[in-house]
Parts: C-alpha cells; sequence; structure tokens
C-alpha cells in the first residue's frame, strides 16, 4: 500500500465530503430557519441534475448546462416553497414529512413523464477530462478537485452570507425567533422564499456536478438525501458548521471504510470472506458513525439551540 | 401508492359475455416501474405488452389478462403484490420481476401454492439449484451464465490477471463467482460494493493500485453507468469486460463514448438473423419509437413462451399439461436456438458483443460466441 494510495483515498473521501456539505447545507439551512423537514430535497437535486444534462445536450456546453441546472432547482424551490412549503410551516413535523413525501413521487414521475425513463447523458467537459499529478505517483481527476473546489467555494460563500450579510442577519434572527423577525418588519415571506430557493440551488449544484460524474436518472436523489440526513443528524439539525464536519466525517468513514476495512479482515481471514464482511460493514459504517455519535451527543455534534 | 391495473386484453373482452371473462388467464407482473432501475421493468414490460398486442390481446389464441404492478424495486412490496395478486385477484401466471433479492422473497411461495411463475430476468443460483421447482421457469438466464462467458472470453484473450467487482447482493455473488468458474488466470482483486452505490473514487484507486491487467464489473444500471464514466476519466489503462447489462441499448447513449469498444456478453443482440428477431426488433421500435433492450428481448420471449404453451393447452386449467408445454418451450425465441435444462433454466448461446457506433447511435454488435449451448451450473442441485 504506498502513500500516494493512502493520499489518493484522503482526496477521495474530502471530495465526497464538500459535495455531502453542499447537499446537507441547504437541508440544514431549511430546517433551521424554517423548523421545516424537508424529504424532496433529493428531488432539487434530481433537478439540477436533469435540467444540466437536458440544457448541456441541447448547446453543447457543460457549463451552460450548470447554470440552467442552477436555476432550475432554484425555481423548483422557489415554487415548492410558495405553493406547498409556506403551508407547513406551522403544522408538524409529521404532516411536513407526509407532504413532501409526496413531493418526492410528484417529482419523480414528473421527470419521468418530461424526460423519460431512460437516464440521460451527461459528461464532464473534456476541458476537465485530465489527471493532475499526485506526489507519490498516480493522477487524480480534475474535475473531482474541481468538485472539492466548488464546495470549499460554497462553504465560504455560506459563511460570508450568514455572519456579514444583512440577509445572513436575518436568517440568524429568524433562527432564533421567527415571530420576533415578523413583528420587527421583515417580510417573512420573501424571507423563507429566498432561503428555500437558496437551499434548492445548492441540492441543484450538487446533483448537476455529481450528475455528470455519475448517472442522471430517475430516483437519483433518494440515496443522497439519506446521506444527507445522516450527516445533518451527526453535524446538529439546523447547524451549518454541523453540516460541514459531519459531512467530512461522513465522507472520510464512508471512503476509508471501502478501501481498506477489507484489507483489515484479510489480515485474520481468507480473502473471500473478508470481502465479504469488509464489504457489509463498509457500507454500514456511516450508519455505525451516526449511532455512535448520537449515543455520545443526542442532538449530534453541534446542537443548535431550540 | 398507485396501482395500475392494464387490462391489454381490454378491447377484446369488453365485447364479450361475462362467462368468457371468467376464462381469461390471468397473468400478474411485479416490475419495477418507478425509482432506480425502471427503465428495465419498464422495458420487460413493453416487450412483454408487444407480444399480447401482436396477439390482438391473446397469447397463443387464449385470451389474457395482464395485471401490472410497480414494486418500486422493494422486496416488501414485491412480496405484498404478490400476495394481492395470489389470493384476491388468483392469478395463474406471474412474471416480471427485475431483481434477484426480489425474485427470492417471491418466488419460492408462489410456486409452491401451484401458480406457475415465468422470470423474464431474474436467475439466482438458489432458484436454479436447492429451491428449485417445476412450476418456475426462467427464459432470460441463469445469474452466473453472462458472466461465466465472459470469464472464458477474457482468458481467450490471455489476459491472466483481472481485477473484479460486483454489488454486494444475491446476483452481485453470482456473477463473481461465474466469473471465476470459466476464468483460468490470477485475480489482482475482488471487490463488493454496496448495492446502489454511485462514486466508484475508492474503487478505482484500489484498482489503480492492483495494476491488473484487465477489469470484469457486474453493475446494472446506473451504477454500471458512474463506474464507466468515471473509469474513463481515471486514466486506467486495462481493458475493461462487462456482461451486456452494463452496454445496453437503454443505457449506453447515457454512457456515452466512454463505452465504446467494450466486450460484453449477452444471449441476445439487435443483429441475430432470425426471422422472429426482425419482427421484434422493426415492432418495437415502431410502436414505442426506441430501439428495444435486451431486457425488453426478455419480456418479449417470456410472453412468446407462455403462447406457445397455452397454443397446445387451451388453458392453464391442467396444470401438468400446461408446465409441460412450458418446458417443451416450442416458439421461436428472438435469440435464435433455446430449451430448457432439467431446472427450467435455458440453454443456450452466450455472445461476445462489441459497443459500436451506427452513425450517431451507440450499439452492440456480436463478435464472436463467448459459450455455446450452456446450461448452468446449478441444475446437478436441483432434484424435481
Amino acid at each position: 500500500m504506498s502513500a500516494a494510495f493512502i493520499f489518493e483515498q484522503l482526496l477521495n473521501s474530502l471530495q465526497l465530503g464538500v459535495m455531502l456539505f453542499v447537499m446537507a447545507a441547504g437541508l440544514t439551512l431549511v430546517f433551521g430557519v424554517m423548523g421545516l423537514i424537508n424529504l424532496a430535497h433529493g428531488s432539487l437535486y434530481m433537478v439540477g441534475a436533469f435540467f444540466c444534462a437536458w440544457v448541456a445536450g441541447e448547446t453543447g456546453s457543460f457549463w451552460i448546462g450548470l447554470g440552467a441546472g442552477l436555476v432550475a432547482a432554484a425555481a423548483a424551490g422557489a415554487i415548492i416553497e410558495m405553493l406547498v412549503m409556506r403551508r407547513l410551516y406551522d403544522r408538524d413535523h409529521l404532516d411536513q414529512v407526509l407532504a413532501t413525501f409526496s413531493l418526492i413521487l410528484i417529482f419523480n414521475e414528473g421527470t419521468r413523464w418530461v424526460f423519460g425513463a431512460q437516464p440521460l447523458y451527461l459528461d464532464i467537459p473534456d476541458a476537465l477530462a485530465t489527471s493532475v499529478p499526485l506526489p507519490g505517483g498516480g493522477g487524480y481527476p480534475l474535475y473531482r478537485l474541481m468538485i472539492i473546489g466548488f464546495g470549499v467555494l460554497t462553504a465560504v460563500g455560506l459563511y460570508l452570507l450568514i455572519s456579514r450579510t444583512r440577509l445572513g442577519m436575518q436568517i440568524r434572527a429568524g433562527e432564533s425567533d421567527r415571530e420576533m423577525i415578523g413583528a420587527l418588519g421583515v417580510d417573512i415571506n420573501t424571507l423563507y422564499t429566498l432561503v428555500f430557493a437558496i437551499g434548492a440551488m445548492l441540492a441543484g449544484l450538487a446533483g448537476a456536478l455529481v450528475g455528470a460524474l455519475q448517472s442522471v436518472e430517475v430516483g437519483m436523489g433518494e440515496p443522497v438525501l439519506i446521506l444527507a440526513f445522516v450527516v445533518i443528524v451527526i453535524g446538529g439539525i439546523g447547524s451549518i458548521k454541523g453540516a460541514l464536519i459531519g459531512a467530512i466525517l461522513v465522507g472520510l468513514v464512508d471512503t476509508l471504510g471501502r478501501a481498506f476495512l477489507h484489507q483489515l479482515f484479510a489480515l485474520a481471514l481468507p480473502p473471500a470472506e473478508a470481502n465479504g464482511y469488509g464489504a457489509a460493514l463498509a457500507s454500514m459504517s456511516i450508519y455505525l458513525l451516526m449511532a455512535i455519535v448520537l449515543a455520545w451527543r443526542p442532538k449530534g455534534l453541534f446542537p443548535v439551540n431550540a | 401508492m398507485k396501482s395500475k391495473l392494464l387490462a391489454l386484453a381490454l378491447a377484446a373482452s369488453v365485447s364479450m359475455p361475462a362467462m368468457a371473462q371468467a376464462e381469461n388467464v390471468k397473468i400478474g407482473m411485479i416490475t419495477t416501474l418507478s425509482g432506480g432501475g425502471s427503465s428495465l421493468g419498464i422495458d420487460i414490460r413493453d416487450g412483454f405488452a408487444l407480444a399480447v398486442k401482436q396477439g390482438g390481446g391473446k397469447l397463443g389464441g387464449q385470451d389474457v389478462e395482464v395485471m401490472i404492478e410497480d414494486d418500486a424495486r422493494k422486496p416488501d412490496k414485491a412480496k405484498q403484490i404478490a400476495d394481492k395478486f395470489l389470493k384476491r385477484d388468483k392469478v395463474d401466471i406471474l412474471t416480471g420481476l427485475v431483481w434477484s433479492n426480489l425474485a427470492l422473497a417471491v418466488v419460492p411461495s408462489a410456486v409452491k401454492g401451484g401458480t406457475f411463475y415465468v422470470s423474464p430476468n431474474a436467475g439466482p443460483s438458489q432458484l436454479a439449484g436447492k429451491l428449485c421447482h417445476e412450476n418456475y421457469f426462467n427464459v432470460a438466464w441463469q445469474n452466473d451464465n453472462l458472466h461465466e462467458a465472459m470469464g472464458a472470453y477474457v482468458s481467450s484473450q490471455n489476459l491472466k490477471n483481472a481485477y473484479i467487482l460486483a454489488p454486494n447482493y444475491p446476483a452481485g455473488k453470482d456473477a463473481l463467482t461465474g466469473f471465476k468458474r470459466f476464468y483460468k488466470g490470477e485475480l489482482a482483486g475482488e471487490t463488493f460494493t454496496k448495492l446502489g452505490q454511485k462514486d466508484y473514487a475508492a474503487e478505482l484507486a484500489a484498482i489503480r493500485e492492483a495494476k491488473p491487467d484487465s477489469v470484469f464489473f457486474f453493475l446494472p444500471g446506473g451504477m454500471g453507468i458512474a463506474f464507466m464514466k468515471q473509469y474513463a476519466q481515471s486514466g486506467i489503462e486495462a481493458p475493461v469486460f462487462g456482461p451486456a447489462f452494463s452496454f445496453d441499448q437503454g443505457i449506453l447513449k447515457a454512457v456515452g463514448d466512454a463505452a465504446l469498444g467494450v466486450k460484453n456478453s449477452s444471449q441476445w443482440n439487435k443483429d441475430i438473423d432470425n426471422a422472429a428477431n426482425k419482427a421484434f426488433v422493426a415492432e418495437f421500435q415502431a410502436e414505442y419509437g426506441r430501439l428495444p433492450s435486451l431486457y425488453a428481448s426478455q419480456g418479449y420471449d417470456a410472453a412468446r413462451l407462455i403462447a406457445s404453451a397455452l397454443e397446445k393447452t387451451g388453458g392453464v386449467e391442467d396444470a401438468d399439461a400446461f408446465r409441460a408445454a412450458l418446458k417443451a418451450a416450442e416458439f421461436e425465441s428472438v435469440r435464435g436456438a433455446f430449451k430448457f435444462g432439467p431446472n427450467n433454466h435455458p440453454i443456450q448461446d452466450i455472445y461476445v458483443r462489441e459497443v459500436i457506433k451506427e452513425g450517431d447511435v451507440l450499439t452492440n454488435k456480436i463478435v464472436g460466441v463467448g459459450l455455446k449451448d450452456h446450461a448452468d451450473a446449478y441444475a446437478s442441485e436441483c432434484s424435481m
């Protein structure tokens, strides 16, 4: 096992982590500000990927597609906020879960209706289809490095938005006392729509970026949604900082588990059994992480004071 | 949840008296029509429906009522639908399941209760071996078959250090077992991935580290699209081999040029030269506006197998006669020669195909035969 291999796996962990953060940030933001559990967040991820694939296919440019994916996801977010979510803020979480779950079904069937059941084609731009040499040998795909870059930019951007801008101040105020900022004259409806659209746009960004790497198909959002929930539960629901730390932790545990667990088992077991146990444990590793974190800190790593 | 009741024989049955309707052969199709993997189930359904449509709402001259429900790829849901089909609708024949884990949840109890099951896809080793049953017929393949052919082919290409990977579920295990059964070289590595996994960065790094001379993978549906795209970006030079599932018509477009030139194994391709296949490919395209996939061909053959048996027996009242007629498999399969082995699984040629471009369209052409008149390895474990 070479040092380059370990370094590459660490980069992989980081890339998965920042991607999960982009996804989870929107989810946790919406929960923090509006107290809303949005199961349809994965659908917005899918919307971003499908519009990116469609527009990239029509125009031949991935970047135009990416822009279209962001706009479409933000628009879809704003629309469902105005049509559906707004009615749910005063309901309990069970109603929210039910309504947003139905949105998943509507989005999935609607996407199939519009784009067809077969997966769409979306590939990374040619300029990024190369590898960057790593110290110690081997190479790392430039596109994945770019994803890490996008993730870092998102984290910095969110930090600046929330700590340095007027909108951020309103978001923070909304988190601590919703009724009061309404009473102070802030247009709460617009604020909520805006926050929801920002969250949706982040999901669309994740979907478009990952769609080029993986596959653009109906139902692609749900597995990611589950991971995003694991991330925000570990990080503390409503906390952006928690989402960042949680995402990196999940990225590390998942990637390193897949890379090294079966080798660990192979020290004590024959290869076939080691592979089986390694794969089984690797696929539950992040849930074990979540269980351990929750046993230690029931409200997650960075609980938000409610 | 939505439940569809598609009476494909509607046109024929509305005009008929109630007595005749009661004699309809009822077929329950449980398949994946929503969520991930739905393009497979949709192709199976469309292939099956095409055969019924060609018969004017009948199969083998008998009126059939085809009920179709979506399992959303969930074993518990498939089981519920099966219970409903068996207890309430009292179907005569079940078909449609795409996934082996769903088939294992549904098939054993259904066939024990006397219902027939014709599998258009899933063929887990258990159902070919210890759990085999006289009422269970697989018209596609036993899960290992396509992988066995690829193992034989990779060895025949003088490649001796393969890295193999598949998802950690029954068909994934069958796949690697099947590959290894006919592959004679060393293994550079063997990995089970999570079912539904889409990011293969960790696995690709491990492959690069292991320096294999070839890579064999079984990752059906979106998993394969993701893997091929990421493999092409990774810069690993070793040639890739796989079963048809990741290089089939339905997903080639999404994989893109990364798939070009890849050799894959299949029991069917659109260029197999026989009258049944020509008619199937042409009529499928005319009906649905797309090229048929492997899954569509299997759905079509499942319906035509049932039709051939109904034509002989006129119904399923005499179960023994119907069973014997299914076993005889006297229909023109789109893949050419076809017969059932002792465990009701196919004995057939498995071809090697290559991904090519016809104009702008990525598709496959047959470049050789991987295994001739191939039967599965579990027949001896089946006592029937």
